[in-house]
């Protein structure tokens, strides 16, 4: 990578010195953590908006083939497969499509109700949009954010306990949950940047861990006398009061938050191309070494960013417990911010490629409940198509000889060809 | 937190030339102030009871009863006075010696148990029944970190401990419940954790995929392709496909009957034999034999390990491989040792306190064994504690391994530094 990748050489050539150096120099272990996100950019961004659409479309092709293998009609037909090949073959369809077209009828459209399921489409996909901002930011400046999650339960946390305990009129009370959701996850994602730029400490490391300790910090908090819904064993807090939560929009579970998440994706796109932050933050990103000879302050952006992150993904907590839940439970982040990591990467952290990754799976999450009920098909097949997805993205050169197109991509084809006869040298 | 203090005496190993800092001692001075106020002069009076002796011993041994305040400010002023002496030396400019840290920690920790016990409701505890269950809670940990060892050595970062993990778990019970054999269930559990890891390592060293990406993936992916086959497979015909049968504990004559260290030595299931065997072979492997040195070779310096001759990327990808094997042998703990079924996310995270074990232990076989018996021994005081009902709420004892390893990475305690190239793909040029 070292020859053919320039900027990237940089871990190669910082990691001995770390290794010999005695008081290992945080500096250096923040170039190389640097860097190696500098290598994720590249994935993310040299792929085209085609390789994109391929990657879905294998990856529901590999998800109804899953669905169909577990059919009992497609079992069924398989046993008389050389008699009549042809009724294994429509088995076989109807099973893949027949979820996929229940999943489009919970996710967008149906005779029934028309286009009611998009809104639901769009509820979901808000704290997804949010999150995956957050993530996405944080990628672009070469930072792996892991703890979504974690900043999502903060920030709910902060932004629900305004809700339920303070009592003031309505618009002042609402703004000041969001802005202390935002704050809260600010904070729990700002301490990672502290941490990482100070000691050098790895991020992804710290946000998993930290992850946790924001799951069980929630849960001790909702079995205190604070948090806990009188009258209640359970931990759930009171419900947010109505000067507090999102006004619907249409009469749906759509919300207002909604349109915070396009507001947020504007800001997002703004900081990163208009702002001098965003410069420096893509700066760091792209080469740390040569921001810091350039007179930016990679601490002060560790920490900026991640607190930026942490605020993003703060804002999916006040989407979850001022629009669509209503109530802080332990389950408050449910699993948006790991889904927001995959939402990141279909989106190549772009913020208008994340808002319409967000959209994407918020339509999978809200579709895959109505084919649940419709065909029986497990909501987890949702979790399979989507980790497909992202990995058939990460990796162009699969997805182009998957679809045989492999001579086309010049620039990857020694690479990776290289890296395969490696391994199968191993392999032999 | 008394565990914080262990690590802090291997700092001097690492970093033979640095000049003494303050982070031992001040870490030394603050954990004995903690102890001995909160320990000590807040206790409770209330005399504490260990019990030492299980049914099956071959002599009992009366059990351990000591007076909770006293004990603890006894053993706070013990502390003080290490601590104090740590000061000293770095006033000297001297190093606290390597036995300090240890010391420090075990006097915290028994400092802390006789502290949460005698404030206790019913202020009587079995040790031999905690340290058992300590060591039962940590067999998936060991097996999980010790797959990170192998890969995160070699160069690949691996978080995809815990896909393995629940890969393992789910194969494990459905190959041993349509073949009525737990052994071979055992056996199909490491090559699902292998399948796993190959995984790993080829869009890693072949397609060069960012590894952290992969692995966060490969977790989402082995969820949902277990919790699909849960409900697609196993929920439909329960006794055919979700029925694995337990692996008997194998109990050695005679051994077994030592107080405390009979059970966790030698009343074990095949899965926890295992465990020491791994722990054992891993480490003789890892810094005594040519492959171990060849791993511990593209793990740091790839390029200078290619010049020697050494097939980077294909030890890399046989050694992600095994990595994967041992984690899915710790998986089927959960489906055949711990419970007979398999449940959804059946590994609960476990896959992420390894990888916190791993750390650190410091990305040694033997270090993060006993980080995972720790984290072990946590998680079942937690349980034993909320039975028995303290002051510390429970969630602030689980929290514990995730502020420990939060501790470690940031240096707070002596710095856990990872293997250099790990993370970095190897292209031969």
């Amino acid at each position: 990578m070292s020859q053919l990748d320039p900027s990237s050489s940089a871990p190669v050539e910082d990691s001995p010195a770390t290794a010999q150096a005695p008081p290992p120099v945080p500096v250096a272990a923040t170039t190389a953590a640097k860097t190696e996100g500098v290598s994720v950019l590249r994935e993310i961004v040299a792929g085209s908006g085609l390789v994109s659409l391929l990657a879905v479309v294998a990856a529901l092709v590999l998800g109804g083939l899953l669905i169909a293998s577990t059919d009992r009609q497609v079992g069924r037909t398989l046993g008389y497969f050389l008699a009549r090949p042809t009724d294994f073959f429509q088995a076989l369809w109807t099973a893949g499509t027949s979820s996929y077209v229940a999943l489009f009828q919970g996710a967008v459209f149906n005779p029934r109700q028309g286009f009611a399921p998009l809104l639901e489409t769009l509820t979901v996909a808000t704290p997804l949009i949010c999150a995956g901002l957050g993530v996405a930011l944080a990628f672009r400046a070469g930072l792996f954010n892991i703890g979504a999650q974690g900043q999502i339960i903060i920030g709910g946390t902060l932004a629900a306990y305004a809700g339920f305990a303070w009592h003031l009129p309505f618009g002042l009370h609402l703004l000041l949950v969001l802005v202390l959701g935002i704050v809260g996850g600010a904070l729990w994602g700002g301490l990672v940047g502290y941490l990482k730029a100070r000691t050098g400490a790895h991020e992804v490391i710290l946000t998993i861990m930290f992850n946790y300790v924001a799951l069980y910090l929630v849960d001790f908090l909702l079995n205190t006398s604070a948090f806990q819904r009188p009258g209640e064993t359970n931990p759930i807090s009171p419900r947010l009061d109505e000067t507090a939560v999102f006004p619907s929009l249409t009469g749906s579970r759509l919300h207002l938050g909604f349109v915070v998440a396009i507001a947020l994706t504007v800001a997002v796109w703004w900081i990163l191309s208009r702002s001098t932050v965003g410069f420096e933050f893509r700066a760091v990103g792209a080469n740390p070494s040569a921001a810091r000879t350039a007179g930016v302050d990679v601490g002060r952006s560790t920490i900026l960013v991640m607190a930026l992150a942490g605020a993003l993904a703060g804002a999916a907590g006040v989407a979850q417990v001022a629009g669509t839940e209503k109530v802080l439970t332990t389950g408050v982040a449910a699993s948006y911010g790991f889904d927001a990591i995959t939402v990141a990467l279909l989106g190549r952290s772009s913020p208008w490629g994340t808002f319409a990754a967000g959209l994407l799976f918020g339509a999978f999450r809200a579709g895959a409940v109505q084919m649940q009920i419709q065909t029986g098909t497990p909501i987890d097949i949702v979790l399979v198509v989507q980790s497909l997805i992202v990995l058939f993205i990460a990796a162009p050169p699969l997805i182009r000889s998957l679809f045989g197109f492999g001579r086309r991509a010049k620039r990857r084809g020694p690479r990776a060809r290289h890296a395969q006869g490696t391994t199968a040298g191993g392999a032999a | 937190m008394s565990a914080t203090a262990a690590p802090a005496v291997s700092a001097p190993a690492i970093s033979p030339g640095a000049p003494v800092g303050w982070k031992v001692p001040a870490t030394l001075s603050v954990l004995a102030v903690v102890a001995l106020v909160v320990f000590g002069f807040l206790g409770s009076a209330q005399t504490a009871e260990f019990g030492i002796s299980a049914s099956g011993d071959a002599f009992a041994l009366p059990a351990l009863r000591v007076p909770g305040m006293a004990t603890s400010i006894v053993l706070g002023v013990l502390m003080a006075g290490l601590a104090a002496w740590s000061v000293w030396l770095k006033l000297q400019g001297r190093r606290t010696p390597g036995w300090a840290g240890p010391v420090f920690a075990v006097m915290f920790v028994f400092s802390f148990l006789v502290w949460v016990v005698a404030s206790a409701r019913t202020p009587s505890i079995s040790l031999a029944g905690l340290i058992a269950g300590a060591v039962t809670l940590a067999v998936p940990l060991v097996f999980g970190s010790l797959s990170g060892v192998l890969c995160e050595r070699s160069g690949v970062v691996n978080i995809a401990i815990e896909g393995q993990l629940l890969g393992g778990a789910f194969t494990a019970a459905i190959v041993a419940s349509v073949t009525r054999s737990p052994a071979l269930g055992l056996v199909a559990a490491a090559v699902a954790g292998a399948l796993v890891s190959m995984v790993l390592a080829v869009f890693s060293i072949r397609y060069l995929v960012n590894q952290i990406i992969v692995g966060v993936v490969l977790n989402v992916l082995v969820s949902g392709l277990t919790g699909f086959l849960f409900t697609t497979v196993m929920q439909e015909d329960p006794e055919l496909f979700n029925s694995p049968g337990r692996l008997p504990i194998l109990e050695i004559p005679v051994l077994s009957a030592i107080p405390i260290l009979g059970p966790i030595l030698f009343k074990q299931s095949v899965v926890g034999y295992l465990m020491y065997i791994a722990v054992a072979v891993v480490w003789l492997g890892l810094f005594k034999t040519r492959w171990g040195l060849r791993l511990r070779a593209v793990g740091e310096h790839p390029k200078a390990a290619d010049t020697l001759g050494i097939r980077v990327n294909a030890t890399r990808f046989w050694n992600v491989t095994l990595g994967g094997a041992i984690a899915g042998i710790g998986g089927s703990f959960f489906t055949l040792v711990a419970i007979d079924s398999f449940t959804k996310e059946i590994s609960g995270g476990r896959g992420f306190i390894a990888l916190a074990a791993l750390i650190f232990g410091r990305w040694n076989p033997i270090g993060a064994f006993f980080a995972a018996l720790l984290f072990g021994f946590a998680d079942n005081l937690q349980a034993i504690l909320t039975i028995i009902g303290t002051p510390v709420p429970s969630q602030f004892m689980a929290m514990m391994p995730y502020l420990v390893t939060v501790f470690a990475v940031a240096g707070l305690v002596g710095r856990s530094r990872p293997p250099a190239a790990e993370g970095i793909p190897y292209v031969k040029g």
